[in-house]
């Protein structure tokens, strides 16, 4: 099937890697995608996700490059998905960026802030100094000076004990109906706890979790444009989870590290491995999967009422798996919990984007009408699926931030 | 998935459709391959301008205008109060946007080149730019802001002539830009001009060219999220009603009317996917079972009791043609009627009439789209909006009101029916 026919016949996937560059040609110059991107709206050093995408990408040809401003685009996304004619803006992007960091080289920063595995590797034994050095002033401020990493940006606090080791000694009840569960970097090295909610929560529907050891996706690679590694560490993970016996739904609790096996992985890297091809397929974000799981009539509702107020902030990241929100889905089963939607497309910092000490201020901008929201609806809590969101808008309004699932687990709990 | 109710179609009749359902106790889900039409739309609401003379009194013109055009949308109204009714719930559900206007009659408002046009409803922020019975305007525009020029803009208004044969008097007046010229994109000149200060700066330049001008006109700019307040305070500043007038897109008041009917949508419960596109059904005898829609790496159905088709028509993909000159309409395969007899779908000039206007799905009193037999093609779907064979909406002014009529009558049934 050539690209035309397969155009023609209405794409019924999205997984075509080879469509990306073509796509473009579908650009009416519409420009819904750059009154609809908030980078463009905060920052003159972004011109937007047309002029950069679409309208560039016909000026690039093997190492020419248009211009650079294509590297603040913090990949979020939403350009794509407003698009009426389907043209894949974002990830036309992706990929300039990419080329452009052949050409440039990538800074020390920003390989260093691309491996958040290794930097849970290293930080470990040196636990307590690195997480003292990441709050400490003075060290931030030479870290802004050296590194160029922010000294206001949220940096995660490393646990004790990984994920990975608690799961090595948790044994699952041995239940017939078996998932995978894809924890990413963040629950293994920052957030650990949280894994393990997410293995009480599908236990409790009985449901056998295993955890097969696994590595880093490669998002924050290929979102500093390091496609190579990010290559590597995909394919990787993907053979890592597509080696648990039996085809079983593979379950993410990251919405970032989902999409990227969902989508990402195939469609910007353009990896044709079939070990990813099928984990893409069966991958689910773990609401996603409450959600089909309540519609078959499966979800336990033995829920403890929950007298408080939760205002929820679906990711960029999230909202590009185009699922709707099934965390609002589902935790709208809990009694007493009073829920706001906080209708934003992103918080700004897009993973390692805000953090960036040349970013850093365009990010609180791109937040300061999700901030706002927050701050008007006062809720007793702010729930968001992605960790590194959750860590800047905890960081920028002081509110307590967490994931929805941590939440229905109270609920189930009653703490 | 599962869900009461499945729109697929984020325009204005995708959205009124969905909203009306969603205050109606169903659980509805938005479906959209993209943002849409409204970001590309005037921000008016247009009933019937052309009828195909010029139509002062849309109440009195729409029974005429239906009986000599056979087979349009507008034959669905039962009377012309039905979409009185509508565009009043249409008021009520844009607030915060203060429309004004009913089918009373059209207002008369600049287009970019310095034309008028009929239009039905305004929002607050146009309302000063009804020329219907002439006056003195100031055109203000801003060197360097692209496709808008006051001068051609203000010497072809002069040369209009109102309606009623008052006399308009425009002139030209253009501002320097208080900020970078990196600023000077539609949707940033918005955002920055909900900073009073460069309100001030921009007012203190304008005031002493105003004369004796009744209004000032603007190219449509008046911020995003706080146009009320930045519409106010400008007026408050210069002394004078302040009116946007169209620009070319992205189209701030197309943009607000879009922001505040998502916004409607989810306090009414509604849920919105933007990017997935509807890409088959399944029927069930004479019920639609389910709609696929692709997600980020799988195509799942999703299953609902109704469904309704607010695709557009051939311009957003509703209505597909093929290289031999078949048209279609990909996700049902409805049959597609309108221009079938006419050998040529285009006109040899721009501005001439094109049969493949007319192209849509014809539709029954409660707005299902019919099949090949001219039955209903399922009980349980429904069409509305651009997507309906046989209108000229661009030609006739019409594009808003059928929307909103089509979607006000598929809602009502459709809620009739889960009763």
């Amino acid at each position: 099937m050539t690209l035309i026919e397969k155009w023609a016949a209405g794409r019924l996937t999205e997984s075509e890697a080879e469509w990306v560059r073509p796509s473009l040609d579908g650009c009416i110059k519409c420009t819904v995608c750059e009154s609809a991107c908030p980078f463009a709206a905060a920052t003159p050093l972004f011109p937007g996700p047309k002029t950069v995408g679409p309208q560039e990408e016909r000026f690039r040809y093997g190492p020419l490059t248009a211009d650079r401003s294509v590297d603040y685009c913090s990949g979020c996304g939403i350009c794509s998905r407003v698009c009426p004619q389907d043209v894949r803006i974002a990830e036309i992007n992706s990929r300039a960026r990419a080329r452009l960091k052949e050409q440039q080289g990538i800074r020390l920063r920003d390989q260093l802030l691309a491996r958040p595995d290794v930097m849970g590797r290293l930080g470990r034994p040196a636990r307590p100094l690195f997480n003292w050095i990441m709050a400490a002033a003075p060290f931030r401020a030479a870290m802004e000076w050296t590194l160029g990493i922010h000294r206001r940006a949220a940096i995660p606090r490393v646990a004790p004990r990984t994920f990975q080791q608690w799961s090595r000694r948790h044994s699952p009840p041995p239940f017939p109906d078996r998932v995978v569960y894809f924890h990413g970097c963040s629950t293994n090295y920052f957030e650990p706890r949280l894994g393990r909610l997410a293995v009480a929560v599908l236990e409790h529907q009985g449901i056998a979790v295993d955890v097969p050891p696994q590595g880093c996706c490669g998002l924050p690679l290929q979102s500093n444009g390091n496609f190579p590694a990010a290559r590597a560490y995909a394919t990787r993970l993907a053979r890592q989870l597509h080696a648990v016996p039996d085809s079983q739904p593979v379950i993410a609790s990251s919405t970032s590290c989902g999409l990227m096996l969902k989508r990402e992985a195939r469609e910007i890297l353009g990896i044709e491995d079939p070990a990813l091809a099928d984990v893409s397929r069966r991958t689910w974000d773990i609401f996603e999967y409450l959600r089909e799981l309540h519609e078959r009539g499966g979800l336990r509702t033995d829920f403890h009422p929950l007298e408080l107020t939760a205002a929820y902030h679906a990711p960029c990241q999230q909202q590009n798996q185009l699922i709707g929100k099934p965390a609002l889905d589902v935790l709208a089963l809990v009694p007493g919990l009073r829920l706001i939607e906080l209708d934003r497309d992103c918080c700004g910092v897009a993973g390692t984007y805000g953090v960036k000490r040349e970013k850093y201020d365009i990010s609180m901008a791109v937040g300061d009408r999700l901030f706002s929201d927050i701050r008007d609806a006062a809720p007793d809590l702010v729930l968001c699926d992605s960790e590194t969101c959750r860590w800047h808008i905890a960081k920028a309004t002081g509110f307590t931030v967490i994931h929805p699932l941590e939440l229905l687990h109270r609920a189930y709990h009653g703490y | 998935m599962i869900t009461d109710a499945l729109v697929i179609g984020a325009g204005t009749a995708g959205l009124a459709t969905a909203t009306r359902l969603a205050q109606g106790g169903l659980r509805v889900l938005v479906a959209a391959a993209g943002e849409g039409s409204l970001p590309l739309a005037g921000g008016t609401i247009d009933v019937l301008g052309y009828g195909p003379g010029p139509v002062e009194t849309p109440l009195s013109a729409l029974p005429v205008f239906v009986e000599a055009n056979l087979g349009h949308p507008y034959e669905l109204l039962t009377s012309p109060e039905e979409l009185a009714e509508c565009l009043e719930w249409f008021r009520r559900l844009t607030g915060p946007l203060g429309y004004i206007g009913d089918l009373s009659r059209n207002h008369w408002v600049p287009t970019l080149l310095g034309g008028l046009r009929p239009a039905g409803l305004l929002p607050l922020t146009m309302a000063a730019g009804d020329l219907s019975r002439g006056g003195e305007v100031v055109i203000a525009g801003i060197r360097g802001f692209r496709d808008f020029h006051s001068p051609l803009m203000a010497s072809n208004l002069s040369q209009a002539t109102a309606p009623a044969g008052a006399a308009i008097e425009a002139r030209a007046v253009e501002l320097a830009w208080p900020g970078p010229a990196s600023d000077l994109a539609p949707f940033r000149v918005a955002q920055r001009l909900e900073d009073p200060e460069i309100r001030r700066q921009l007012a203190a330049q304008l005031r002493p060219h105003l004369g004796r001008a009744d209004a000032v006109g603007m190219p449509p700019i008046l911020g995003r999220a706080r146009t009320a307040e930045v519409h106010a305070d400008l007026q408050q500043r210069l002394e004078r009603r302040v009116f946007e007038t169209p620009g070319l897109p992205p189209s701030l008041p197309g943009l607000r009317l879009f922001d505040r009917l998502r916004q409607a949508l989810r306090e009414a419960g509604g849920r919105l996917v933007l990017g997935s596109k509807a890409v088959a059904a399944m029927r069930d005898g004479r019920a639609i079972r389910s709609v696929t829609i692709t997600q980020a790496s799988r195509a799942v159905p999703v299953n609902a009791r109704v469904f309704v088709l607010a695709t557009g028509g051939f311009g957003t993909g509703g209505i597909v043609r093929d290289q031999h000159g078949g048209l279609s309409e990909p996700i049902f395969d409805l049959p597609v009627a309108g221009p079938a007899d006419r050998p040529q779908p285009f006109g040899t000039e721009y501005f001439s009439d094109h049969p493949l206007e007319l192209a849509g799905v014809s539709a029954d009193a409660r707005g299902r789209p019919l099949g090949v037999d001219g039955i209903p093609f399922a009980d349980n779907l429904y069409a509305a909006g651009a997507i309906l064979a046989g209108a000229r909406p661009w030609r006739e002014k019409s594009g808003e009101g059928i929307s909103l009529a089509t979607a006000y009558r598929a809602a009502a049934s459709i809620l009739r029916g889960e009763s």
